[in-house]
């Protein structure tokens, strides 16, 4: 009887629709978040986020009308994000259905808002985004889906978000993003000996291996995919099933 | 039958509500004490901070009707922060009075462990449970907290789960039922304990 690793596909959107691409470049249409999410509940994904990562004010409507819709379809639990820079933000992301609020950019920004999120929703319903990228000797935060470096380490970064209430790290390499070489394990160890929080692994996901290693030597608590599983690359059943007979404690649902 | 949900402005009241959908439940949401006195079975939704519930509660004027529901009978299941408020206090507000149907204070749980206790977890069954069953035994439910009720704090525990310490999972007294995990997240195991519920409550 012990806690188990969760998997968590992630839909990138454009408010309205599961998009591809990096940076914004390149976008191409991955989708149906509604189709998806049903998708995934049905397949034993352990939870489910959706990005917004236009986070536009005028395509907000169109994002929060996603979230009612893919909640709709869930029995499991729902993070949103993406341009939430608020408490009101996030109370129109919760009452459309989220379960918990992610937050990034704006976090870095105004480090306050984390502290208002906590106390208005509860810890647990807090999941601060860091994007990290090497530099020389440590992991730098990046903001803006990972194009501006901010100067501020992630390993400090990381200590502060939860000292302000965070309940969860949703931990995002920027080297191994995109790259489907596997997760950055040094830095999601390093994170994970720094906080008390669960840290959700993301970034270079492609191979069982990756998910086995990021939980085994990364200390990972959740491991964060997208389009592995979208293009059914890597079915999440067959994932968990591989990770069960390795020894890593997954729900196999009936 | 019709369930009402306690609406005392948690995040989870939506999602309960979306859950008993499924199961072709109906409800309505009740934010007011005259809307507590006619109830045929009642949910306390509830996530986040203790003082957030007990509060809202308070000022809402629910505290009252709440009570004499539980007393007349009326089949109850508290979620989450909604089995917690059935105690005495929490360590989470020790300045707040809790419903105190049951005695004994809301431990955080052991910060040997990551906390919040955040995601899929075991039960072990320790009496024999009207909610669990027809479910199995090492079926998983989600949960999301850092407070817990001691599993010896309690005479009413049915299932117990472990994370740094052992705490109460499921409680069920007479018509007073309640879970530490959020059933409405919980995947079909979750939908089964709400379908156990609403048979009880018919």
């Amino acid at each position: 009887m012990t806690l188990v690793h969760r998997i968590i596909p992630c839909l990138d959107t454009d408010g309205a629709r599961v998009v591809k691409g990096v940076n914004f470049v390149g976008l191409r249409d991955a989708g149906d978040p509604v189709v998806l999410a049903a998708r995934y509940n049905a397949e034993g994904a352990d939870e489910l986020v959706v990005l917004d990562i236009a986070a536009s004010r005028d395509r907000r409507p169109t994002f929060l009308e996603t979230i009612r819709r893919v909640a709709a379809e869930l029995a499991i639990p729902l993070t949103a994000g993406g341009g939430i820079r608020t408490l009101d933000d996030a109370r129109a992301v919760v009452r459309a259905g989220a379960d918990k609020i992610t937050v990034n950019t704006a976090a870095v920004v105004r480090p306050a808002l984390i502290a208002e999120l906590s106390g208005e929703f509860g810890a647990q319903a807090v999941v601060l985004a860091i994007d990290a990228k090497r530099t020389s000797d440590h992991w730098e935060v990046m903001v803006r889906g990972g194009r501006d470096a901010t100067g501020i380490d992630a390993l400090a970064w990381a200590e502060q978000g939860v000292s302000l209430g965070a309940g969860e790290i949703l931990l995002t390499s920027v080297d191994r993003d995109g790259t489907q070489q596997g997760f950055d394990i040094q830095l999601t160890s390093a994170i994970a000996c720094v906080v008390s929080v669960p840290v959700i692994a993301s970034g270079g996901a492609k191979l069982p291996e990756h998910f086995a290693e990021v939980f085994h030597d990364g200390a990972a608590d959740a491991a964060l995919a997208a389009s592995i599983f979208h293009d059914s690359v890597q079915p999440i059943r067959g994932l968990k099933e591989f990770l069960a007979a390795r020894s890593i404690e997954v729900r196999l649902p009936c | 039958m019709k369930v009402t949900l306690i609406d005392y402005g948690a995040g989870n009241v939506a999602s309960v509500e979306r859950a008993l959908q499924r199961l072709g439940a109906e409800s309505q949401r009740a934010a007011a004490p005259e809307s507590l006195g006619s109830a045929e079975a009642l949910i306390l939704p509830g996530v986040g901070h203790f003082a957030a519930l007990i509060r809202a509660l308070d000022e809402r004027g629910l505290r009252a009707p709440l009570l004499k529901a539980l007393r007349r009978g009326v089949p109850f299941l508290g979620i989450c922060l909604g089995l917690q408020a059935l105690y005495d206090s929490s360590e989470e507000a020790p300045e707040l009075h809790g419903l105190r149907i049951f005695h004994g204070r809301i431990r955080a749980l052991p910060a040997s462990v990551k906390l919040p206790h955040m995601g899929w977890n075991q039960l072990r069954l320790v009496g024999k449970s009207r909610l669990l069953q027809g479910i199995a035994p090492e079926a998983h439910f989600y949960f999301a907290h850092s407070y817990a009720v001691a599993a010896d704090t309690t005479a009413h525990s049915v299932a117990t789960c472990t994370h740094g310490s052992e705490f109460l999972a499921v409680l069920e007294q007479d018509n007073i039922n309640a879970v530490q995990f959020h059933p409405e997240k919980s995947g079909a195991p979750g939908a089964q304990l709400l379908s156990n519920f609403l048979r009880l409550a018919a």
